[in-house]
């Protein structure tokens, strides 16, 4: 059997977005619709299944960001990594505090 | 015995014997995809028994899986096709496709029926069987679209055509004899029917192995 690979999304009730399901192999479209179907339909968890060949299907799967251009990612500004900086700097300024009252010499 | 009563059980039995028959290929089928939805064939076609079984069950004071698993084989009226146990996926193919076909003829014939009930539960079981259908005609595009697959096919449907004429009464032969020429393009031999009323010997051992269950469970087990 020469063997195609078909995506198969899933659609849950009316009005709700396709979801990725699986995909299903079969050699032509007639084979992959019955047996997504089967697989993705039978229990009545799918209102609707889209069949795509996967050949069809672009793919990207690289993202440069060379200059760590962070602030245009999907969550904003990350504040964790400076959260972080900013307690190490406290806590920095904190212990040159305390060695300056031990009377060690200041950094 | 009603002629009704029959008449389900007729039908019930052909589709428990092919659903015991189909589910034979659970986890041995030629792939996965197939194994799957071959498996899911099957379990519609005792679901379809298991309706057709209550039906019956209700005119004679009993339970579909008395009917189903407490007959003697003697008692079972499937048709010889559903039978065979043919482990081989060419004949598989050529036995699942007579048999929906015939199927089809028979369906249609009871959806016409007077009685309510009996053109109830058969356009039910034919909402399903399309996909049956669609199935078995899918794959057999797929076979006789190479010299092998043409050759294995053609010869499993000759093995198998006296068979398939057995599944219908004498009235709905030409119907299946047409609607199987005109698919194959070909002209189909003109043989004795091998009918019902008698088992073909495989059917033993079927039998034994689908009661083995319930013939262990003490009296008034429930599941």
């Amino acid at each position: 059997m020469t063997a195609r690979v078909f995506e198969v999304f899933r659609r849950e009730r009316a009005g709700a977005a396709m979801q990725h399901a699986g995909s299903v192999v079969a050699p032509d479209e007639r084979f992959a619709e019955i047996y997504a179907r089967e697989q993705y339909g039978r229990r009545g968890e799918s209102d609707a299944l889209w069949l795509v060949p996967r050949e069809s299907v672009s793919e990207i799967g690289e993202f440069v960001d060379e200059f760590d251009l962070k602030y245009r990612r999907v969550d904003g500004y990350s504040i964790k990594e400076r959260l972080k900086e900013a307690r190490a700097a406290a806590d920095g300024g904190a212990r040159s505090r305390d060695a300056v009252s031990a009377g060690e010499p200041t950094p | 015995m009603t002629d009704r009563v029959d008449l389900l059980l007729t039908l019930a039995d052909d589709e428990l014997i092919l659903g015991w028959r189909n589910s034979e290929w659970t986890g041995i089928a030629p792939f996965l995809e197939e194994d799957v939805a071959f498996s899911s064939i099957a379990q519609n076609e005792i679901g379809h028994a298991r309706a057709l079984y209550e039906l019956a069950a209700r005119e004679l004071g009993t339970d579909a899986d008395a009917l189903a698993f407490d007959r003697p084989l003697e008692e079972y009226r499937s048709a010889p096709l559903v039978e065979l146990r043919r482990l081989e996926w060419a004949r598989t193919i050529a036995r699942h496709w007579l048999y929906e076909t015939a199927d089809a003829i028979r369906l249609a014939a009871l959806k016409a029926s007077d009685d309510t009930e009996l053109a109830g539960i058969a356009a039910k079981i034919d909402r399903e069987e399309v996909y049956h259908r669609i199935h078995a005609e899918m794959w057999i595009d797929r076979l006789v679209g190479t010299e092998a697959g043409r050759a294995r096919l053609h010869e499993a449907l000759d093995e198998l055509w006296p068979y398939a004429l057995g599944v219908l009464d004498d009235d709905l032969r030409p119907e299946l004899v047409r609607r199987v020429e005109e698919k194959l393009r070909r002209t189909m031999p003109a043989v004795e029917a091998v009918s019902r009323g008698r088992h073909e010997a495989e059917l033993a051992q079927l039998h034994d192995e689908m009661t083995m269950v319930r013939r262990s469970a003490p009296a008034g087990a429930r599941w």
